[in-house]
């Protein structure tokens, strides 16, 4: 840094609430493998339907859940709350309100929250709400562990010794209001009986699916969003050792962002039931978003500004200048996929498929593997991280995984809307459904290959934390580049 | 911590002053560019909501300028393009399989649309271009199980096989001569010898002697003396080499000792009288149409 922090203000490390936040990081990596594991299964199992084993609990329809859920709630959601309790206690030079108490209560909660769900989408006890599947009971419990971490936030905000929140707490502070508002909105529902699991949604017909899709696009927008946008606003300012590029844009964009976002839900609902009026609406808050959303990739990537050539040593800072540089492009991509004519070709195909994962595998991996290579030798003491060359053959990996995915999906989507509205001469349905699934058949297996790249990277990082925790450094070459003569290499003082 | 505005050394650009564990912020105006693609995005939507239907009002909504709906929008192209395939459509309602057969532009049209009909509806059972798989029967060969004319696929496809939705279903049913007692096991083995032979197999020829005593009392019936069998029973030939449920003995054997019975939906009332004949014609077409 340019200038030091003022000595003696800064309570000493003691003073945070830390073990919690290792047992979230641990958590994180551990659900983010499962995560990766289980995506990788059911992509195989798409290619290759043997795989389902012809045992349901086993099928496709059971394991795709637990798949999404361990990723974004499991993975993503570890990810967030444990990096939360970690920032906000920094920036606001504050306790963990509740102390080390509700700080397990969370993560304990957490944890078997996760575990009640996926155990449910197994056995098959599920909503079948797309992202929002765990039942009732299950619900209830996200509802009180959530709440606990809404005091255990808010109250570090409330007590804290700086005079202004900073920009990453208000993001994070977005993300916990608002997805406990779509929570329990969405999950409105009548249990059949006291003792039973299962429910009925109070919603019905068209009301429900614009309820639930004003609920799944929000998880988009507040969950892996806003609330990876606060990772993004402490960890690359941190790894970059550089200011935050523009605090003006970080107000308008945070704002316009949460201004906009909860109204793009409908655009999950063109040419369905779904009045029009409602239809243009989702579509043109979805493009007016498009700003708001570049608003943090520009604060992202420009507070590298005189920083850049620490790309090329620091395999740290790629992975988290990268993640920004995937959700610039993933936010492109929506609201151009939201444009109605647009959405005619993609919906229903792999393009949606292709999209989503740009986003989860590029921008919310990848900002939450930065965080996690800042966090381990931190937390757990260490001089610095095991090697800094596994942490580059797992950047190299994992990118490789995901050309591999996003491209066989944006091919074989599109292949595959083309092909759906593709008539002959005389006017018949050019291809059955059929033979449009047999055309992709070897985009799945390139997407399948993908996933075992973006795996296999976890793994590498796996390693490399483990041996981090233990203290241990690897004896290698420093990431060093040769600088022309004249250049600088890092801010002067 | 006060605020103390410092001068970024690196860009020159004032910071805010303000300061979260060791971060600061640069004091950078909004980019140009972005903020004016957001102006213009907004613009964007202003426009769309004045030419279409967009914000709700108490009673209604405001319908736009344009005031297009998506489903009005449908109907016209709909109505376009079933007129453009009425000429045809309207020609095959009012003849009949043999009549579209006779016509030639009639039956590249048939068989256009047969083709369409038959790769969604039955390509999932039967195959595409009638290949066959697991124990649903190859169509493009000339071994019919229910009869390759005209009229026995368009029944076939009309009433289907074995269920319970339409009482003029095709049904027959071979008897489960092992699980019932009809034969022992070594009777059994001992057809199985003259099936084998029927189809010009090596077999035991002392066992396939018995066996043919056997096969005329209990098999003939459906499936002919010499094994051709008889169509009007569902009853299939056992002299070629073609095996829906397989040909190796123990296969047959099963098949003796506890039949499977293939079964298919009716298809009338599904999918209309048109698009019926012009299956039952692109069928017809695929290899062995009789």
């Amino acid at each position: 840094m340019a200038v030091a922090a003022t000595a003696g203000v800064v309570p000493a490390r003691r003073d945070y609430v830390e073990d919690v936040v290792q047992a979230f990081v641990v958590a994180t990596v551990f659900w983010g493998v499962v995560g990766f594991l289980m995506g990788t299964i059911i992509a195989f199992q798409l290619a290759y339907p043997v795989l389902n084993l012809d045992l349901e609990w086993t099928s496709f329809g059971r394991l795709r859940p637990v798949h999404t859920s361990a990723v974004i709630f499991a993975f993503g959601g570890n990810a967030l709350l444990g990096t939360s309790f970690y920032v906000v206690q920094r920036t606001c030079r504050a306790r963990l309100f509740g102390g080390e108490q509700l700080g397990w209560f969370v993560f304990w909660g957490y944890q078997l929250f996760i575990v009640l769900a996926a155990t449910g989408y197994v056995t098959g006890i599920t909503q079948s709400r797309e992202y929002a599947e765990p039942e009732w009971f299950v619900d209830l419990w996200l509802t009180i562990v959530w709440v606990a971490y809404l005091v255990a936030f808010f109250g570090t905000v409330l007590k804290r010794e700086e005079p202004h929140i900073y920009v990453a707490n208000w993001f994070y502070l977005a993300f916990i209001v608002t997805i406990a508002m779509l929570h329990i909105v969405n999950n409105l529902a009548l249990p059949v009986s006291f003792m039973g699991t299962k429910s009925y949604s109070l919603f019905a017909g068209v009301q429900d699916a614009l309820t639930q899709w004003w609920y799944g696009h929000n998880a988009v927008g507040f969950f892996l969003t806003a609330g990876f946008l606060a990772m993004m606003y402490y960890f690359v300012p941190k790894q970059a050792e550089r200011p935050v590029y523009s605090y003006r844009l970080s107000i308008i964009h945070f704002w316009a962002l949460i201004f906009l976002y909860i109204w793009a839900g409908p655009h999950h609902l063109h040419y369905t039931a779904l009045p029009d009026w409602a239809q243009v609406l989702g579509m043109t808050f979805s493009i007016m978003l498009w700003m708001p959303s570049w608003g943090g990739m520009i604060n992202g990537l420009m507070t590298l500004s005189g920083a850049w050539d620490k790309l090329r040593t620091d395999p740290v800072l790629r992975f988290l200048v990268v993640s920004v540089a995937f959700y610039g492009m993933s936010t492109f991509e929506g609201p151009l996929m939201s444009i109605r004519q647009v959405n005619a070709l993609s919906h229903y195909t792999d393009w949606t498929v292709g999209h989503v994962h740009s986003g989860a595998l590029g921008w919310v991996a990848f900002v939450t593997f930065g965080a996690v290579y800042y966090l381990v030798p931190r937390l757990w003491g260490a001089q610095r991280l095991y090697s800094l060359r596994l942490v580059e053959w797992h950047f190299w990996v994992a990118t490789l995984g995901i050309v591999l995915y996003i491209t066989a999906m944006w091919v074989s989507g599109i292949m595959q809307g083309l092909m759906w509205r593709s008539f002959d001469h005389l006017g018949f349905l050019q291809f059955s459904f059929i033979e449009t699934v047999e055309a992709m058949h070897p985009y799945y297996v390139i997407r399948a290959f993908g996933g075992v790249l973006f795996l296999l990277g976890a793994l590498i990082m796996v390693y490399n934390l483990i041996r981090t925790m233990r203290g241990e450094i690897r004896e290698e070459e420093a990431m060093v580049v040769t600088l022309p003569a004249g250049a600088r290499a890092a801010p002067a003082e | 911590m006060p605020t103390k505005i410092e001068k970024d050394s690196v860009t020159g650009v004032d910071t805010t002053g303000h300061e979260w564990d060791g971060i600061k912020e640069l004091n950078n105006p909004l980019p140009k560019w972005w903020l004016y693609t957001f102006y213009v995005t907004i613009a964007f939507a202003v426009l769309w909501w004045i030419l279409y239907p967009s914000w709700p009002t108490r009673t209604g909504y405001f319908p736009g300028v344009l005031g297009s709906l998506a489903r009005e929008e449908l109907e016209p192209r709909m109505a376009a393009a079933r007129a453009a395939q009425a000429v045809w459509l309207d020609r095959i309602a009012a003849a009949d399989t043999a009549a579209i057969v006779a016509d030639p532009d009639l039956l590249a049209f048939a068989n256009v649309g047969g083709q369409a009909a038959f790769n969604t509806n039955c390509a999932p059972c039967h195959g595409l271009g009638g290949a066959g798989q697991g124990y649903f029967p190859a169509l493009g060969d000339d071994d019919w199980i229910w009869g390759g004319t005209l009229e026995a696929i368009e029944t076939t496809i009309r009433h289907g096989i074995r269920n319970n939705d339409d009482p003029d279903a095709r049904a027959s049913e071979m008897p489960r001569f092992g699980v019932d007692g009809l034969l022992t096991r070594d009777e059994i083995d001992e057809v199985v010898a003259h099936v084998l032979t029927l189809s010009g197999r090596e077999a035991d020829p002392a066992k396939a002697e018995a066996g043919a005593a056997l096969y005329a009392d209990n098999c003939a019936v459906c499936h002919g003396e010499q094994g051709e069998g008889v169509q009007e029973l569902g009853a299939p030939s056992l002299a070629n080499s073609i095996w829906l449920y397989g040909s190796e003995p123990e296969q047959i054997a099963q098949q003796i000792w506890n039949p499977r019975l293939g079964v298919m939906p009716p298809w009338q009332g599904r999918l209309d009288d048109a698009t019926v004949k012009m299956l039952t014609v692109y069928v017809h077409s695929l290899g062995g149409g009789e």
